[in-house]
């Protein structure tokens, strides 16, 4: 086993874990190929059993021969080990750093896995296109599912099976992923079945600054829109953006080229701007001075908010678009596999009541994000603490999870979900013992075999004692579009995920928990009284029968 | 009445405050009382009613292609752009209003009368009586007692007549002080914490100058010391930055010399005084009327405007009193200046954290009642009630309920009233509906016989108290002292508050108002159960047995007389509803590259019965 030799020491007594607002624990640290545990070997205590894969950074200090080292997690918590004897913590601490840094996927975590709760249910096979689609077709005829892309040569990141206009064959749709950045051509997102409006998304034009164009990009965009009707594009970036992409080939649908379409530009912002305004984000939530000021200015000056209220107006304009003025819309950024689909995404929590349910939501990630070849590994190797330097790494999808909540603060009775759902995907991005966010796309997803050998994530949020555990108690069907508002005022920092560390959670908890019970206990005495009534009146029926002799 | 050019106006436009959306389009009305806003562009009748008292300014501006734009900002918070097509119509309702706004005659209380007769009125008054409270901390006892050496107001002008001072202190103590401390106000009790004998006491600045000193001022600190045996030192805080203090110093007045006390610890707190507060809430407010601002221009505006700053401030010093009594078990001694603005704020901030009656709904009256109301705080000055020195307005108040709504967010369980509750004092505070914040200070409540011409807000509050309960409170807090964290980053925009009318802001769907509804229910069904049990008893179908169902709630039920209260009043949530309205409001402005969604949607409430307008 190639472990053993990364382990130098594999345990040391009388190690002492610290905790923001929890009790102090010593006990006895073991490191295992995937975990660090910590147990005080007595009953009743809380054992900590941490992923290396979670593990973001570390530090270490030495007072004497006691070694102490800080372990920064990719959840934003922040926890001390004290180890007694300088060789042995020098010796945790170096292999903690290769073990959760390990690049191989070989070796990682969901691969050895194996789950300790009964399957009810394979997650993996629990959103497949197929049976989108025959929703879809249930709806419209006017779809058809392609599967041009089955061998992934078409588009590497796209599934092998994606939605397209009927009339559109899948010749037209190689001409047309040749000339989209990525070989993404447009592909359905959405119907809106109120009123038949659509939401594509596809990756930037390849246009190149000679205006380059493509009759079967034109056609295939075009099949997408009524007689006489205009549609919007929406480019999640600048307009002065999407002009310098030019000279790298890209470029944006012209005027002359593409007249039925109207154009919008939002300024999004690029993923290695996203990580930084996570990193500094953090860096001021960890900030223990008492000055206002610099709270303040720290959190404007890291634009996590910025972000937030940038990506929920585009997808409000996108909805608005959709619902209100009854246009279809397709939306791309560069690659169209970030912004994009944090834009798409969110306008269809907006739109959907579906999205706002646990399955629906689960579908919703499965289908915009994962299916649509958001490129999880990449963007969540590293997390706010990392001091390797970024590559690829962005909270895109942290972002898409902080907008949703935003909404769901705002429609609190909307959501079958509550923020633990949101909590919890943004864990297991970051590290987890399932498959389900392993790879890039979902080629590599197939390659790798996952739906084989790893355990699909929503194995285990979708049985019954999870799914009552993320379940939002004040859920109350809405089948309205719900419109957030994007003002300032209107958007917080998400206390769940930034806070979550910084203070008990002792008194939110028990709201919460004194929150269900009310709900609860009301609800089970309703039905007492519904059961005692219709006793009572079945009494009524049949007492004069008791009567007659 | 003569201030009244025109009574009503035709098709006038509402604007909203931030949205380029279509306005509404209604009719106003201007009545004795009340600017009226009814909405004629609508289906369904939708009414703003603007109280004149609460009126901060009304502009008018000039004329433009839609007409002429009167823009009115209220004291708490609400704001109405309108626009009246004919200039001259402006002119007399921005007259009208100026008057109005500025009672030369009679406040509002004098003329509100709620139908009720002199011995309800009375009673009323009795209602909330702040001497009950220190018979509740255990008054007097074996180092503390209530004195009338004030009775008449010749010991101090501004206090109220009954004072808690220590046995020890003698009378010659108590007017030597009175003559070293500004404006006779001396150290006197606020707060008894029972479990550990310490005390808060409050006064105003010692008139100490660059070397005064005052034995008997001295006796004073050292009676309340000694009145808590148990320990060796009391805390001095004076609430200001120390510069001002200093400064203060050369007019005569300063603070303790730690030399010429005896055992005591002298700390400053440093928090602004009312015209720094004035000036940050101007900040505030302008940063709120921001037509479409960035999120940085939104952050760095409420960074420059301080009040977070403040607010933050103010609950330091709270925290730090009640740890001094909890922890330290020593007893302090508050003052700023005079002792009535941030000297209660502090106080009274500090005897919520320790004492879980003044989180209840009865409590928190007592507490107004007591540390600001009888301890004079300049209400009529501070609201600018009446035309008077600009200078003297500032937010004191706002900011003390701004700081308990940021404790109620830290304990979501630890209060027996919620949000609605705050807004709804607040509103009182300004609107002079009522008798009770009128004036500055008891003295001048009874030489304007308000007793006798106006009514308490106290037993009306009371009354509609199952509007401003806390669904989650947990009475099994029990006598726990709260340990707010106040690191910066705890302290939140009051949203609820600033921007209360402008309801597109503010979650479209209310969780409070849902939990509510359900206590409602709640209570509803507990009875029916009841009714139904004693049926089934009757018949056999059901052996005798207490409680409705297997597990008790932790809450007790409502009494009957609530639930009819309840039934009457609560407005239920329904989701559909809620969020049609959300709907409705946003006017899709699609087809320009500008087209803001959203944002700030919502146009004025439907008839808005905050601040009085119930009884009309």
């Amino acid at each position: 086993m190639e472990f053993a030799e990364l382990i130098k020491t594999p345990r040391v007594d009388g190690v002492v874990l610290r905790r923001p607002f929890l009790p102090t624990v010593e006990g006895t640290l073991c490191l295992t190929g995937h975990h660090l545990i910590l147990s005080s070997r007595q009953d009743n205590t809380e054992e900590l059993w941490l992923l290396h894969a979670n593990i973001d950074a570390i530090e270490k200090r030495f007072v004497g021969s006691l070694g102490t080292i800080i372990v920064k997690c990719k959840d934003l918590r922040v926890i001390q080990l004290d180890i007694p004897g300088m060789e042995e913590c020098l010796n945790i601490a170096s292999s903690i750093e290769v073990l959760s840094t390990l690049d191989s996927v070989s070796l990682m975590y969901p691969l050895f896995y194996r789950p300790m709760f009964q399957v009810i249910e394979d997650g993996w096979k629990s959103f497949l296109p197929e049976d989108a689609f025959k929703d879809l077709e249930s709806m419209t005829e006017e779809w058809r599912l392609s599967d041009v892309n089955k061998d992934y040569s078409v588009c590497s990141s796209y599934p092998p099976l994606v939605a397209v206009p009927k009339d559109v064959d899948d010749d037209t749709l190689r001409k047309a992923a040749a000339f989209r950045h990525g070989g993404r051509f447009p592909v359905l997102s959405y119907y809106h079945k109120k009123n038949g409006m659509v939401m594509m998304r596809s990756g930037q034009p390849l246009t190149g600054t000679n205006g380059r164009r493509c009759k079967e990009d034109e056609k295939l965009i075009n099949a997408t829109l009524r007689a006489g009707k205009r549609g919007y594009i929406i480019d999640t970036r600048t307009v002065s953006v999407a002009q310098q992409a030019k000279a790298r080939g890209g470029g944006f649908e012209s005027e002359a080229n593409y007249p039925q379409w109207r154009r919008i530009h939002k300024a999004i912002e690029r993923s290695s701007i996203l990580q930084e305004s996570l990193i500094k984000l953090v860096e001021a939530c960890n900030d223990q001075s008492h000055s206002m000021d610099r709270w303040l200015s720290k959190l404007e000056a890291s634009n996590w908010q910025t972000h937030v209220k940038e990506i929920l107006t585009t997808a409000c304009l996108a909805a608005q678009c959709i619902d209100r003025e009854g246009a279809s819309v397709l939306v791309h950024g560069t690659e169209g596999t970030d912004s994009t689909l944090q834009v798409t995404s969110l306008a269809q929590i907006i739109l959907d009541p579906a999205c706002r349910t646990i399955q629906g939501f689960q579908a919703l990630v499965e289908r915009e994000w994962l299916q649509a070849g958001h490129p999880f590994q990449q963007r969540c190797s590293q997390s706010a603490y990392s001091n390797s330097k970024p590559r690829c790494e962005a909270p895109v999808f942290l972002l898409f999870l902080d907008c949703v909540w935003q909404i769901l603060r705002q429609f609190p009775c909307s959501f079958q979900f509550s923020q633990h759902f949101l909590v919890l995907l943004f864990e297991h991005t970051y590290a987890s013992q399932f498959g389900t966010f392993m790879g890039n796309s979902a080629s590599e997803r197939s390659k790798l075999n996952l739906s084989q050998k790893t355990v699909s994530l929503w194995s285990w949020v979708n049985r019954p004692q999870e799914v009552e555990r993320l379940s939002n108690p004040l859920y109350e069907a809405n089948c309205l579009v719900i419109w957030p508002s994007v003002a300032p005022q209107s958007l917080l920092l998400w206390e769940g995920v930034f806070l979550r560390w910084k203070r008990s959670s002792r008194c939110l908890d028990e709201a919460y928990d004194e929150m269900v019970h009310i709900i609860q206990y009301n609800k089970e005495l309703q039905n007492k009284v519904n059961n005692l009534r219709r006793q009572l009146a079945q009494l009524e029926t049949e007492e004069p029968l008791l009567q007659t002799p | 009445m003569e201030h009244i050019l025109t009574p009503k106006v035709e098709e006038v436009k509402l604007l909203d405050r931030y949205t380029a959306k279509k306005p509404a389009i209604g009719t106003l009305y201007l009545t004795a009382t009340h600017l009226i806003f009814v909405e004629t562009s609508c289906h369904i009748r939708k009414e703003t009613w603007m109280l004149h008292h609460l009126i901060a300014t009304v502009e008018k501006l000039p004329l433009t292609a839609m007409g002429c734009p009167l823009h009115i900002s209220c004291k708490n918070f609400h704001v109405a752009h309108f626009v009246i097509s004919s200039e001259r119509d402006c002119q007399n309702v921005h007259q009208s209003l100026v008057r109005l706004s500025q009672p030369v005659e009679e406040l509002y209380a004098f003329l509100y009368n709620p139908k009720q007769d002199e011995d309800e009125r009375r009673n009323g008054w009795g209602f909330i009586d702040s001497a009950m409270d220190f018979k509740r901390m255990g008054l007097p006892n074996e180092f503390w007692e209530m004195t009338d050496l004030n009775k008449n107001y010749e010991l101090c002008s501004t206090y109220h007549s009954e004072l808690g001072i220590p046995k020890t202190a003698s009378k010659g103590t108590v007017f030597g002080s009175a003559k070293f401390r500004s404006r006779g106000r001396i150290p006197t009790l606020s707060y008894y914490h029972k479990e550990s004998n310490a005390a808060i006491c409050r006064c105003s600045q010692p008139l100490s100058g660059l070397s005064a000193r005052c034995v008997e001022d001295e006796e004073m600190l050292q009676a309340i010391s000694r009145a808590n045996p148990k320990s060796t030192f009391m805390y001095v805080v004076d609430t200001r930055p120390k510069l001002n203090a200093m400064a203060n110093r050369a007019a005569g007045k300063g603070y303790e010399n730690e030399d010429n006390y005896s055992n005591i610890c002298f700390q400053f707190v440093g928090i602004e005084n009312i015209h720094v507060m004035r000036n940050s809430l101007q900040k505030l407010l302008e940063v709120c009327a921001m037509k479409s601002p960035t999120m940085s221009d939104y952050l760095t505006g409420l960074e420059n405007s301080g009040w977070l700053r403040h607010i933050k401030a103010v609950m330091d010093a709270g925290v730090f009193l009640a740890k001094a009594v909890a922890e330290d078990k020593a007893s302090v001694l508050v003052h700023c200046s005079d002792g009535w603005d941030r000297t209660a704020q502090v106080c009274s901030l500090a005897s919520i954290l320790l004492d879980p009656f003044y989180r209840t709904i009865k409590g928190l009256m007592v507490l107004i009642e007591k540390e600001w109301i009888s301890m004079g705080h300049k209400f009529t000055q501070r609201c600018g009630h009446v035309d008077g020195d600009p200078k003297e307005v500032s937010p004191v108040f706002t900011q003390f309920i701004e700081c308990l709504w940021n404790l109620m967010e830290q304990y979501p369980c630890g209060f027996e009233y919620n949000e609605k509750y705050l807004l709804e004092i607040h509103n009182h505070v300004y609107s002079c509906q009522f008798g009770n914040f009128i004036g500055n200070c008891q003295r001048e409540r009874e030489e304007m016989r308000l007793y006798e011409r106006t009514f308490s807000v106290w037993p009306f509050l009371w009354e509609n108290r199952h509007q401003y309960r806390n669904p989650l409170h947990k009475c099994s807090l029990g006598r726990e002292v709260l340990r707010p964290s106040t690191l910066p980053l705890n302290f939140k925009f009051w949203c609820g508050m600033y921007n209360h009318f402008d309801k597109g802001m503010q979650p479209k769907q209310s969780i409070l108002d849902h939990l509510l509804t359900i206590t409602q229910k709640k209570a509803e069904g507990e009875k029916k159960m009841t009714d139904l049990q004693i049926l089934a008893v009757m018949d056999g179908v059901l052996a005798d047995q207490g409680s409705p169902t297997g597990t008790p709630p932790e809450q007790t039920s409502l009494s009957p007389v609530s639930v009819s209260h309840t039934a009457e009043n609560a407005k239920p949530l329904m989701n559909g509803a809620a969020v049609e309205e959300a709907e409705i409001e946003l006017v899709p402005t699609a087809g320009s590259e500008k087209m803001e969604p959203v944002g700030t949607v919502v146009s004025m409430e439907i008839k808005d019965v905050r601040g009085g307008t119930k009884f009309l």
